[in-house]
């Protein structure tokens, strides 16, 4: 009996081994196509979707540079980010190795069947605490994540992707966070008279928004200036 | 031709009857004096045929044509100063006549504004503000206002208001030559009956709203009439004797003494009936002015 | 018509008093414009307070564009009581001076006089509103720039971007001066039926006061009259700066959320011009002139 138990452990142990090292070898896989991006410079439409705010498409000029830059830049105007959320992205969370990855399951999520991975980092210095990936194990595509960082809250980030598979890039990123209640008291606005009906009230309070990124273009590894950021 | 018609013209203000059924003709190049005490009636007349105020019955034909249904054609022809001269005090004495020619609808040359400074003694002060004006140079600056426009009549409610002798003087030559030269029909309204009486062809007295008399200024003034002013010791005893006499109906009592009307031939005649009642007389004094003819029918009605 | 237009145009700025108004405006939009260069940002920051729990706001907020909307709710308020300032004074200032009798007795009907006193007070009002443009946006655009307008509202935020701004502006303005004319309308109206200057001022910038109170109670039993009021309408110059948005809460460039609001607003107002000119004709025409 005892031979057995030991037997039975010893398989499970070694299954538990098999699932890190396929789990980390995942991660591993996503990381390395990531890494392939040393810089990019990416054109696209940012659309912000906040209850309490109307705003308009807008052209946007993404930058990345290894291992953690990032910067949004609308072309022209006044851009509206979360706030802490845009750095959290795929590149910017594989770019280092400090990270312990974890098997939680499988989802099927738009059509593919995912693996669920959550990393927890081993460096103190990181601003994130746990992240969950969504990744596709047949292309190593991260189609979605949700971050929890030490200091701006949660962010749930969305990918599509398109023509730069290859190198992990989306063509499609949308931001989901939390929001905090909106008001500016009549005496400041000078807005006296009718206010909004409840219904529309109640609709601005919804407490989440989102904003999303769609690309048109990325040039990659062609270099991008640190004094963009 | 008549210039001004003016037939049963009445207003009321309320229970107040300023004009009562006043009725007059003025005719084409004469000068009209317009005479009354304060609060008679003249003001709101003249308001009347200048369309400032409607009348509550009557009719006004200037020109031969109805008041009301021709009053910007009429008004063409027209210039009038009317009571006090109130005028813009930010603007010159020269933008306020180019404002008024600009408003008559004619054209009107920089030198017929010039003339008409001149006109009235003003070409040296064209270009001060009327708020650095006497009352006498703002009352010349309306005369020369309504003039500018070289109107057929003009109408001039107490015109010689604040003016020296000599301005008098100047304004009574300037109706003269007006009336005499130009052509120009004229009414002017006075409280200074002498002036008038020395300008005007034809005079009507208004009293409480009403026409008291009209007529020539010859004939009211007629020298077959006398006016004699007595002052006696007992002008109580003086009274109750003519109050008998065939002098009874021309009596009229003041403040300074006896006022009668007589023929002038019945002058002697007074004297001696006086002198033989024993009326202690201080004085025999004979008055045949337009004022005194005035104050004698206004205060009579 | 337009000699007296013209005279009547020439006599207000001829007038000192008539340029208080544009002293006074500019001397206000040059304080707000200074104290804005110098502190701005201090002010920005406290308006976004709500927004930076949530968001990073990227961009040149406090520009020409917003400088120019804080100025007009401030100074579209205000601006009425200059307005009254002339108007008012129309008919009874003449009255007063004792030369609305010298002008009535000219070529030209009672009519006439009113409406053309009426337009020169018009061309006035416009100009004036026409200094404030020019203070409050052109000016505002070379000291502070121009960029996105980002309109932070008492429930919530409309970024319009910087092409198209400019034309909502002018709509602003065109609205601004149906309310202003309204304003110049009522004043004109209250002129008419007086013998002096102070009374007909006080009574309009009174009534305009009396009604602004009116339309911003929310109390129901006034509810039923202040869709009458021409205070009500009064800020729907605002209305230029509110945009459409899709299902997704897109906004759409060039859109005007609520045009019909403008459209009733407008009718509104110049129903009201209308009517207060309309009686003023009607009263000068039947009194005695005795003054």
């Amino acid at each position: 009996m005892k031979f057995k138990s030991t037997i039975f452990i010893g398989i499970l142990m070694c299954a538990q081994f098999l699932s890190n090292a396929q789990t980390n070898a995942l991660v591993e896989r996503v990381r390395l196509k990531l890494n392939t991006v040393n810089d990019y410079t990416a054109e696209g439409v940012m659309k912000t979707d906040v209850s309490f705010i109307k705003a308009s498409l807008g052209k946007v000029k993404v930058y990345y540079k290894k291992p953690n830059l990032i910067k949004v830049k609308k072309d022209g105007g006044i851009s509206l980010l979360p706030k802490g959320g845009v750095s959290i992205t795929m590149n910017s969370l594989l770019s280092t190795d400090q990270y312990i990855a974890i098997e939680a399951g499988k989802q099927l999520y738009k059509g593919k069947t995912l693996d669920v991975i959550k990393l927890v980092p081993t460096d103190d210095k990181l601003d994130w605490v746990i992240s969950t990936l969504w990744i596709d194990p047949v292309e190593a595509l991260v189609y979605k994540t949700f971050t929890t960082t030490k200091d701006n809250g949660s962010f749930e980030i969305a990918m599509d992707y398109g023509a730069y598979t290859s190198y992990g890039l989306p063509s499609k990123i949308v931001f989901g966070f939390n929001t905090k209640d909106y008001k500016l008291p009549n005496g400041i606005t000078l807005e006296f008279g009718d206010e909004a009906p409840i219904s529309k009230q109640k609709a601005m309070k919804n407490k989440k928004g989102t904003i999303e990124i769609a690309y048109s273009s990325y040039i990659i590894n062609k270099g991008v200036s640190s004094s963009l950021f | 031709m008549s210039v001004i018609k003016v037939h049963e013209l009445s207003k009321n203000f309320g229970s107040l009857q300023a004009v009562n059924a006043l009725s007059f003709e003025v005719q084409a190049g004469e000068v009209f004096g317009f005479l009354g005490q304060n609060g008679s009636g003249k003001s709101t007349t003249i308001r009347m045929l200048l369309s400032l105020i409607y009348p509550s019955s009557g009719s006004i034909e200037l020109f031969d044509m109805p008041l009301q249904a021709n009053r910007n054609k009429i008004a063409e022809r027209v210039g009038a100063i009317i009571e006090r001269p109130d005028l813009y005090p930010y603007l010159t004495a020269k933008e306020h006549l180019q404002l008024f020619a600009k408003l008559s609808k004619q054209k009107i040359s920089k030198e017929q504004i010039e003339k008409t400074l001149v006109q009235v003694g003003l070409s040296s002060r064209s270009a001060d503000k009327v708020n650095t004006f006497s009352l006498g140079m703002k009352q010349r600056l309306g005369i020369a206002i309504a003039l500018v426009h070289n109107p057929d009549l003009i109408i001039l409610d107490e015109p010689t208001n604040g003016l020296d002798p000599q301005g008098i003087a100047d304004i009574r030559h300037l109706i003269q030559d007006l009336a005499k030269q130009e052509g120009k029909t004229v009414l002017v309204s006075s409280h200074l009956l002498s002036e008038i009486e020395q300008v005007a062809s034809q005079i009507l007295i208004i009293h409480q709203g009403k026409k008291v008399a009209m007529g020539p200024t010859q004939t009211l003034l007629d020298p077959n009439k006398a006016i004699i002013h007595i002052v006696t010791q007992h002008d109580e005893q003086a009274l109750s004797i003519l109050g008998i006499s065939k002098y009874a109906q021309n009596i009229m009592q003041r403040k300074d003494g006896i006022y009668l009307s007589i023929a002038t031939s019945e002058i002697p005649v007074l004297h001696q009936f006086i002198v033989a009642a024993n009326i202690p007389l201080m004085s025999f004094e004979l008055k045949r002015s337009l004022e005194d003819y005035f104050l004698q029918i206004t205060s009579m009605q | 018509m337009w000699p007296i237009i013209q005279i009547e145009t020439f006599k207000i700025f001829k007038r000192p008093r008539t340029y208080i108004a544009f002293g006074a405006i500019a001397a206000l939009i040059l304080v707000i414009q200074m104290g804005l260069k110098i502190d701005g940002e201090s002010y920005a920051a406290f308006l976004m307070k709500d927004i930076n729990n949530t968001l990073i706001v990227d961009g040149k907020v406090l520009n020409g564009y917003l400088i120019c909307y804080i100025l007009l709710q401030l100074l579209l308020v205000h601006v009425p009581l200059l307005v009254a300032l002339i108007a008012a004074d129309m008919i009874s200032g003449e009255a007063n001076l004792g030369t609305l009798r010298l002008l009535l007795t000219t070529p030209y009907s009672r009519t006439q006089w009113v409406l053309a006193k009426f337009i020169a007070a018009s061309f006035y009002t416009i100009l004036l509103l026409i200094w404030l443009a020019f203070l409050a946006l052109f000016l505002s655009m070379w000291i502070f720039g121009t960029d996105d307008l980002f309109l932070m509202k008492s429930n919530y935020v409309v970024l319009i971007e910087g092409q198209d701004v400019f034309w909502r502006y002018v709509g602003a303005f065109v609205f601004a001066s149906f309310s202003l004319l309204t304003v110049t309308a009522l004043g004109f109206l209250m002129s008419s039926l007086a013998n002096n200057s102070i009374g007909p001022i006080v009574a309009t910038i009174s009534a305009i006061v009396f009604f602004t109170i009116l339309s911003t109670l929310n109390i129901p039993l006034f509810s039923a009259i202040k869709p009458y009021l021409f205070t009500t309408h009064m800020n729907n110059w605002k209305e230029f700066f509110d945009i459409k948005v899709t299902e997704s809460n897109e906004a759409i460039t060039g859109s005007i959320l609520n045009v019909a609001k403008i459209k009733n607003s407008i009718i509104v107002l110049v129903v009201h011009i209308i009517l207060f000119v309309s009686a003023s004709v009607w009263i000068v025409r039947k009194k005695d002139i005795l003054s």
